[in-house]
């Protein structure tokens, strides 16, 4: 049973042409889903609906069995954290805790209570009486947090709360809001262009793209098995080369041929290799960290131009080019002396095919 | 990098020429002939105590004080709300509205002067004061508007809407969040537009009656029947007061971010 759901929703900024239509999307109590996809995919037109910043044109949003469609924000009892914290700035960190609260008409010596208890769930205890110029970054976002949980809500909405945190930061933060949900079991949406905040926080992804669903899957899928060109390239398969099918065998490992080269693929694929035909032009998609780069030929090796490589400590990036087409490999260092003579690799489970 | 002879040069000849004709005012106000004179002859207080015995002044000192004071009240607690709309929604016909309410900023004063003196007297025929106050009100809205807009561009509309997500209704946000955050904005704009009512001789001009007149109206009139440093006396007040009021209000506030 669906705890939040958002029912045929058309929505958007201009009214007439809405950048969601026919919109729906189910989240079960408890669970964390995170809203993944560039900017202007949606995620945050998706989120203010939810919180009732947005009137749907058609539609409706349901939170445990309520239609709060045309409920306004400030009666839907739904926390919000922004990327930009939106701490009130006049007043202290308690004060900014017990805004919810005091809206809420709870008396004194309860609200005492319950800040005190939040605060020590984002350990700020001793900074109540701070104003929030005077926190660092993630402690503005640890108020806004506590902010938003002390008045219990419904539900928690998060619009790309880490991306104004620099990277240790974020990493603190990730886990801390991944133990929070797994605390208090709180319902959250999660709203990221990040994959590796999305894919370590939620126990469900929504790849979106221009307003449509791309894939709904747990991370583990959406990672491993991308279901469109989107969802992959989102995910890292950065790395494209033009091919042809050329056959397959009863072990469902295909032969694709690119240029000269033979390649095997044997990962199992979202679309139906059976389908296809010899000579059929598709794209091969992959990792630049499944790209190797060696210098003998091997299996499923091609041959190819090193155009740079850039040193990173445990690793380096290269770049080649075959046949004018750029190939990027993130893996090993090796002492290249001739560049003429690279290959690069790529294991057969880990291309995706794509027709053209 | 070295600071340029050249810039200033033109920054100090910039600086002599604003300056200058307020030094020569203070300087001449202490003279002690009936003379307006400049290097003045000897030193004397005289011309101010001759300010604070004419009646004339008191009593259109008060009146400016007043026709400014409410005149910027009234155009705070309107052209907050419209400062509020243009921010933060689109609608049809903004551009519009914008244009209108700063229009009393680009039209020149003498032509809302009579505009005004043939719709507030001939047409409606409302009293001088009140005239004098709508007419006031009317020319303070693109000081303003204009000073509240810019404060509340600075300020960042997620904390309203975070203010809203915890249960306070759109106006309840605006008081307990808004308000309080954008006070050195409101501070600013009241300043200004009550430096300008204090200030104003066109609108006046048009809109002062038997009775009735406004300070700088009066300092006018002063000067058409005497040439003494009385005048000059009363413009030092001015600008002394001026200055100390706008430097408390920046020492405490800021406020200069915004005008």
């Amino acid at each position: 049973m669906a705890y939040i759901e958002l029912k045929d929703i058309d929505a958007g900024y201009v009214k007439g042409s809405p950048i969601l239509k026919d919109f729906h999307l189910e989240v079960k109590r408890g669970e964390l889903i995170s809203l993944l996809g560039p900017s202007g995919c949606g995620k945050t037109t998706t989120l203010r609906t939810i919180a009732g910043f947005i009137s749907p044109e058609k539609g409706n949003v349901i939170i445990d069995k309520n239609d709060v469609t045309k409920y306004p924000p400030n009666k839907r009892n739904i926390g919000l954290v922004f990327q930009t914290y939106a701490l009130f700035p006049h007043l202290s960190v308690f004060e900014n805790v017990a805004y919810g609260l005091k809206r809420r008409k709870v008396d004194k010596k309860t609200i005492e209570e319950k800040v005190k208890k939040v605060l020590n769930l984002v350990s700020l205890t001793g900074f109540e009486e701070r104003l929030p110029a005077n926190l660092s970054g993630g402690q503005r976002q640890r108020v806004a947090l506590a902010r938003s949980l002390v008045i219990e809500p419904d539900l928690l909405l998060l619009d790309e709360p880490l991306s104004n945190l620099d990277a240790k930061l974020r990493d603190e933060m990730r886990a801390e809001l991944s133990r929070l949900q797994h605390k208090l079991g709180i319902t959250m949406i999660y709203v990221t262009h990040d994959q590796i905040e999305a894919l370590s926080l939620s126990s469900k992804i929504i790849v979106m793209n221009e307003g449509n669903i791309e894939q709904m899957g747990t991370p583990k899928e959406i990672y491993e098995k991308p279901a469109t060109k989107f969802v992959a390239k989102f995910v890292g398969f950065d790395n494209i080369l033009t091919a042809k099918f050329v056959e397959c065998d009863e072990k469902n490992t295909a032969i694709v041929s690119v240029g000269e080269n033979k390649l095997k693929i044997s990962r199992e694929q979202h679309i139906d290799i059976k389908s296809l035909n010899e000579g059929d032009e598709i794209n091969i998609l992959f990792r630049p960290e499944d790209t190797r780069i060696t210098k003998d030929k091997c299996e499923n090796s091609i041959q190819a131009k090193l155009n740079y490589a850039n040193y990173q400590g445990n690793s380096s990036s290269y770049a080649l080019s075959y046949n004018d087409m750029e190939i990027r490999a993130i893996t090993e260092n090796i002492e290249i002396q001739n560049s003429k003579d690279i290959y690069f690799a790529i294991s057969s489970d880990k291309i995706i095919i794509e027709k053209k | 990098m070295k600071k340029s002879k050249f810039l200033i040069f033109i920054v100090a000849l910039a600086v002599i020429f604003l300056i200058g004709p307020f030094i020569i005012i203070i300087v001449s106000s202490f003279n002690e002939t009936a003379v307006m004179k400049f290097p003045p002859k000897g030193f004397s207080l005289q011309w101010y105590q001759k300010v604070f015995s004419v009646d004339m002044f008191k009593t259109t000192f008060w009146i400016s004080l007043k026709i400014g004071f409410f005149a910027t009240i009234i155009a705070l607690v309107i052209g907050i709300p419209v400062a509020y709309l243009n921010v933060r929604y689109k609608y049809r016909g903004k551009n519009i509205v914008e244009l209108i309410f700063s229009s009393p900023a680009i039209i020149p004063g003498l032509v809302i002067g009579f505009a005004l003196l043939r719709y507030f007297i001939y047409v409606a025929q409302v009293p001088i004061t009140v005239g004098l106050f709508l007419g006031h009100t009317a020319i303070l809205f693109p000081y303003t508007v204009r000073v509240v807009s810019a404060s509340l561009r600075n300020f960042d509309l997620s904390v309203e809407e975070a203010a809203v997500s915890l249960g306070s209704s759109p106006i309840g946000a605006f008081f307990r969040v808004v308000f309080p955050n954008i006070q050195a904005g409101v501070v600013a704009a009241f300043i200004l537009a009550f430096i300008t009512s204090f200030n104003n001789v066109p609108i006046s001009l048009f809109l002062t009656g038997p009775g009735v007149s406004t300070l700088p109206i009066q300092m006018l009139v002063y000067m058409e029947y005497y040439y003494d440093p009385t005048i000059s006396a009363l413009s030092s007040i001015i600008i002394v007061l001026t200055v100390l009021i706008v430097q408390a209000a920046e020492k405490v506030l800021g406020i200069s971010k915004y005008m």
